[in-house]
């Protein structure tokens, strides 16, 4: 069977299962049910990063992403979650990485909804799972075919030696949006995964967005080794107009920037 | 129905068991041919044949117009030209640095193989990446295919062989250095690929401002039929005009999204336009073109602000 063969009925299946899960939404969707893409790490996903805990396969969570890697430095991501209320945290990963933890998201006042590049060595799915304050993960999926390199290449800030010269800096835009702003925020940061050779890991590991006007929570997000280098990250954050950026590396710089909707 | 797709079937699994590319000269002028590709993707049932080739008789030879996607498929070249003609291969000229272009050359490698300087550096660098995705995306056609720069730099605006004058135009746009090659004798201009017909332009290494500008270029020339790097053959300019419409819709699309604050995926499902509906590969493209350009787009619509810098 060739690979294309393969792909078209791994998606075929996921289609089918998917079709079957907004089915049974009505009556309750199938507990801990079979992997839609069979992947052989699901399990192993499901102990590592979702405690072993409870999920359903929903398609309630949208992830949309390429189905072809193209650049394995760079895969965009995006997700959403419509139709599902009191989500407590949301896990993004990749079953196939060296490194399969991409992010985690704390949504407060923010959607649960993001979009993000990552750095994916070999075709794998990615899973989008939100955890509702009942305990049980909704999770969603895409596969992404991918030619491999993405995670023990060097950022190219490092590989040539220039990622002194902006780092740290914070660029923002906001976009009026349908549903309300559009924050974009993007860090100059290496974002080493520690696998090219003579490399350390060197990462954002943790971001707040905080209302300028009342200082209050907006959310909070973990970043893994995967996420792409500069990351550029995008948040749906209603009627806000104002975010307070805190952030540290796994070095122990510290990030703080006011992005003000001019 | 049924017994013809059997057949037909049969017929694929042969040609892919045996590695036969079934390559047919098509000849469009005294003395030069083109053998066509596939409108798709590089894949295991096409083994790389998914670009067109061509080739001109000389008193002094045949001279190609790139050599194609892979060892197997330069040798089932040459057993192609000499099918229709008793003289040998002499010379290839390279329009650019794309793989399908350029890795048949190693079966070539004792003739001048000309390209220009940029595309040679190209060449260079990128060929190890170049056949480690062309290897896995094509399989086992690709076999003992290795990457084999041009050995000749072009520096004139004119190349004579035996009783054929080539005029090279370099432009540039698709890749680093694109170039185009007019046969005086004939008046056969093969563009490589800043032409596309009814086929999605890519874009790995392309700037399109640029690459619209050397259509401009291409525009002017005076000939009597434009070889397109993919897409059929014709008298007119409408493979100029296919890529130039296609590329000021991409560019279009590109930065209002930008400007708007879409997310890449966002753009990669964007509907296509009417125009392109028949063309091949254009959802595919435009997800890939998405990747390579919209990354500098996004960044252009965000600004710096007021920080506490990090310590
Ligand atoms: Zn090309």
């Amino acid at each position: 069977m060739t690979r294309h063969v393969a792909t078209a009925l791994i998606r075929l299946l996921g289609l089918v299962v998917l079709l079957g899960g907004s089915a049974l939404a009505r009556s309750g969707l199938e507990r801990n049910g079979a992997d839609p893409l069979d992947s052989p790490m699901w399990e192993n996903m499901h102990e590592r990063f979702l405690a072993g805990e409870d999920y359903v396969f929903d398609a309630a969570i949208e992830v949309i992403a390429p189905s072809y890697a193209e650049d394995s430095l760079n895969v965009p991501v995006a997700f959403s979650v419509s139709g599902i209320e009191n989500i407590q945290q949301i896990a993004v990963f990749a079953d196939l990485n060296p490194l399969p933890m991409v992010l985690r998201l704390r949504p407060v006042t923010v959607a649960p909804a993001m979009a993000f590049r990552f750095k994916l060595q070999q075709s794998s799915p990615v899973r989008v799972a939100a955890l509702t304050d009942d305990g049980l993960w909704h999770v969603g999926s895409a596969w992404i075919d991918a030619a491999g390199g993405g995670c023990t290449a060097p950022s190219v800030g490092m590989a040539s030696g220039n990622w002194t010269e902006t780092f740290g800096t914070v660029n923002a835009g906001f976009f009026p949006r349908e549903s309300g702003n559009r924050l974009k925020l993007q860090i100059m940061h290496p974002m080493d995964t520690g696998l090219a050779e003579g490399i350390p890991r060197f990462h954002i590991e943790q971001l707040q967005l905080r209302n300028l006007d009342d200082d209050s929570l907006m959310a909070e997000l973990e970043l893994y080794e995967p996420i792409s280098e500069n990351p550029l990250l995008s948040f749906d954050i209603g009627a806000v107009s104002g975010v307070a950026l805190e952030g540290y590396d796994n070095n122990a710089n510290t990030f703080t920037a006011d992005l003000v909707n001019p | 129905m049924a017994s013809f797709a059997s057949l037909l079937c049969a017929a694929l699994t042969q040609a892919e068991t045996l590695f036969d590319y079934q390559l047919q000269p098509v000849q469009v002028a005294e003395g030069t041919w083109v053998v066509p590709g596939v409108p798709e993707d590089f894949s295991r049932s096409n083994g790389g044949n998914i670009v067109n080739i061509g080739f001109i008789e000389t008193s002094a030879g045949v001279v190609l117009i790139d050599t194609g996607p892979s060892l197997r498929y330069a040798q089932q070249l040459e057993a192609a030209v000499a099918r229709v003609t008793s003289q040998p291969i002499v010379a290839a000229i390279i329009t650019h640095h794309h793989p399908d272009h350029w890795f048949g050359n190693q079966h070539f490698k004792t003739l001048p193989i000309y390209a220009l300087p940029e595309t040679l550096g190209a060449m260079v660098n990128e060929g190890d990446n170049f056949a480690d995705n062309l290897y896995r995306m094509s399989g086992d056609w690709m076999r003992s295919t290795e990457p084999t720069p041009a050995n000749t730099a072009l520096a004139d605006n004119t190349l004579s062989i035996g009783d054929h004058t080539f005029q090279l135009i370099k432009l540039k746009g698709h890749t680093v250095a694109d170039l185009a090659v007019l046969d005086t004798n004939t008046g056969v201009l093969f563009a490589g690929d800043l032409a596309f017909d009814q086929r999605a332009p890519t874009t790995p290494h392309a700037d399109i401002d640029t690459w619209l500008a050397s259509l401009d270029s291409l525009g002017d020339i005076d000939y009597r039929l434009l070889v397109p790097g993919h897409g059929q053959p014709a008298p007119d300019d409408r493979a100029i005009q296919f890529t130039r419409h296609y590329l000021l819709w991409l560019q279009n699309l590109l930065r209002q999204s930008a400007q708007v604050g879409d997310v890449p995926t966002d753009v990669i499902n964007k509907p296509i336009p009417a125009a392109f509906q028949e063309a091949s590969l254009v959802r595919e493209e435009l997800s890939r073109s998405v990747i390579h350009l919209y990354p500098g787009l996004e960044a252009n619509t965000l600004s710096t602000h007021k920080q506490g810098g990090y310590n």
